[in-house]
């Protein structure tokens, strides 16, 4: 359940961000989770409702970004969509790749009210 | 227009205020663009600067439960400690048997306990650091809690990440838990003494983990019969030399 440590954080960051704003509380926060970075949604989910119990989140909106995994072959050059770290390049199947996109976990935006 | 709350477009009103600060009651978008795990991050960067100033080489062990990471640990410093300096932090939800069975070595240990934590994070190992004060040019081993999943997304600052897999658990351990693999630079395959009784197919574990993460680098190790030792401390030894 490492989902409730970053819910937390997010948490940490909402406060923060809301205390430096003047404001009370969030009206919509928009979350960055690439679908490789290891974030489990279910648990997320779970771990969101309890999370924001009593938080300047309790009433926010949120809207969840999730960027597919995309990978540059070492060998051969070609982009390509991934899914598992140990999807090999489709075009000559080999398993040294370099991740381009996927794994980001961001807070992007705040409304704060 | 107002760019932070964007009113302006379509009424006016006096400007008695100056923009760019929150207006009572009404709303502000934030453009933050942060890494949630940033507090996180910078704090693991301030323990590689710490590592680093003391020439310490510090490894974050990570594995599933029972794998071996405390009997490994137990006997590379029982052998090494006349050669090597080391210090080790123990990462486990409760009890201090672990760092006990360090303690017993001679070594310099100091127990986190998580309490329900599932994984250690670079602010429990800050102040682990700063209670313990590992001695300079040494090794630092990080026994993080028993979990193959949670600990795969939390940089504690460490050199090197070394995930140990044993020959009593299942062959696709790698694919099955890849994050943990894929963030991993060494894999010590553990309890290969018992390779004639179990059907871990060894090869199989290395194609898998390699598929995962093809820059790992493996050791095949024994506690129990000491094979395989030799090359884990000739690699441990050259981390010290290489970084001084």
């Amino acid at each position: 359940m490492h989902e409730l440590s970053i819910v937390m954080s997010i948490v940490d960051i909402a406060t923060k961000q809301t205390q430096q704003a003047n404001a009370l509380e969030v009206e919509e926060i928009e979350l960055v989770i690439g679908e490789l970075s290891g974030v489990e949604m279910s648990s997320f989910d779970f771990a969101w409702t309890q999370g924001i119990r009593d938080s300047v989140l309790k009433n926010a909106r949120r809207e969840i970004i999730r960027p597919e995994g995309k990978a540059k072959c070492i060998d051969c050059d070609a982009e390509f969509t991934i899914h598992q770290f140990f999807d090999p390049c489709p075009y000559c199947n080999s398993h040294f790749v370099s991740i381009l996109q996927g794994k980001e976990m961001r807070v992007k935006s705040l409304v704060v009210k | 227009m107002c760019v932070t709350c964007g009113c302006g477009t379509d009424h006016q009103h006096d400007h008695d205020h100056s923009h760019g600060h929150s207006h009572a009651g009404e709303k502000k978008v934030i453009d933050l663009e942060q890494d949630i795990l940033l507090e996180n991050n910078l704090l693991a960067q301030r323990n590689r600067g710490y590592f680093e100033g003391r020439n310490i080489f510090s490894i974050n062990m990570v594995s599933s439960p029972g794998s071996g990471k405390t009997s490994l640990l137990e006997k590379t410093l029982t052998d090494l400690k006349n050669e090597l300096k080391f210090a080790v932090i123990e990462g486990d939800q409760q009890t201090t048997n672990d760092a006990d069975r360090i303690h017993a070595t001679g070594t310099k240990v100091t127990q986190i306990n998580t309490g329900k934590g599932c994984h250690l994070d670079a602010h429990m190992v800050l102040h682990a650091l700063q209670g313990m004060k590992p001695p300079a040019d040494s090794i630092l081993f990080i026994e993080n809690v028993g979990n193959l999943v949670c600990p795969a997304m939390f940089d504690l600052g460490e050199n090197e990440r070394v995930v140990v897999i044993s020959v009593t658990e299942g062959e696709d351990k790698p694919i099955k838990y890849p994050d943990m693999f894929h963030t991993s630079g060494i894999c010590v395959i553990n309890k290969i003494d018992l390779l004639p009784y179990v059907p871990f197919d060894i090869e199989k574990c290395k194609e898998y983990a390699l598929k995962v993460n093809p820059n790992l680098k493996f050791f095949e190790v024994s506690c129990t019969s000491g094979e395989g030792l030799t090359e884990w401390y000739s690699w441990l030894k050259e981390r010290v030399l290489t970084e001084a």
